[in-house]
């Protein structure tokens, strides 16, 4: 089955992205396809490569770059929701006139078309939040 | 886009306090370009999304509450609002604002987006989807 997956609450405050980058693992495992994931809301947070958590914690951006890098899961992170969370990336950075990014290495910001694209090709949508 | 699923976006929280109803509008602006069968349902605090006479002067937040009376325009016209979360609340059809569309099959007779469903309605409503969104 072709799963698509959608993370509306941020990191760390909210287990979604933990649960998941869980559901996501096992279902690949099982041999089902989850060919996008999309971050929304506070979801966005998810990709910041600036997030340090104490060592003995699960890294959550890292857990999801290594799953994007090992299994090709299109990280999509949605550009209204992250502008408004200060999330971007070089490009965006750039043409806002900010000084820095910090979307981490798997992730891609785009539109909130992608989620929309994401119902229409998958078989079920799979929502990760309140 | 061959295909047209039967999507569903389920608002379930007061219009401010949170930041799901503006971005679960935001969804269904961008998606309704997508051409797909399209539905909102409104329950629990949710319903106070539809609610008129919102003003938000006093906590320096945008009301956004006019875009749904828009809504018509981008061919959404299904707003089922669930009658128990309106009785709970202590609100009536008349606390809602009206929001209308045109009916292109009808000689573009202006008839109303909203309509109030009971709860067993819409568990139907939602098994009956292809997508279902929730905020």
């Amino acid at each position: 089955m072709k799963f698509g997956v959608v993370i509306s609450e941020g990191p760390y405050t909210h287990q979604a992205a933990d649960t998941a980058y869980h559901f996501v693992k096992s279902a690949i495992a099982k041999g089902h396809e989850v060919p996008r994931v999309f971050f929304y809301h506070d979801g966005v947070n998810v990709a910041s490569r600036l997030s340090v958590p104490p060592q003995d914690e699960r890294n959550i951006q890292q857990n999801w770059t290594a799953l994007a890098k090992d299994h090709g899961v299109d990280l999509v992170v949605c550009i209204a929701a992250a502008q408004r969370r200060g999330m971007l990336d070089d490009n965006e950075a750039k043409r806002q006139g900010k000084d820095a990014s910090n979307i981490a290495e798997g992730f891609r910001i785009s539109g909130l078309g992608q989620l929309i694209e994401m119902g229409i090709q998958t078989d079920r949508l799979v929502t990760f939040g309140d | 886009m061959s295909e047209i699923k039967k999507f569903l976006y389920v608002n379930r929280k007061a219009p401010y306090g949170t930041i799901y109803a503006l971005e679960s509008l935001e969804v269904v602006l961008i998606g309704a370009a997508f051409e797909q069968d399209v539905s909102l349902a409104f329950l629990d605090d949710g319903v106070f999304q539809l609610t008129k006479g919102q003003n938000t002067d006093g906590i320096g937040i945008k009301n956004f509450s006019p875009t749904y009376r828009a809504l018509g325009d981008y061919e959404v016209t299904k707003l089922y609002v669930e009658q128990e979360s309106l009785d709970e609340r202590g609100l009536t059809l008349d606390d809602l604002q009206a929001v209308v569309y045109e009916d292109e099959d009808d000689d573009w007779e202006e008839k109303p987006s909203i309509r109030v469903v009971s709860r067993a309605e819409m568990a139907d409503i939602m098994a009956d989807q292809d997508v279902v969104l929730s905020f």
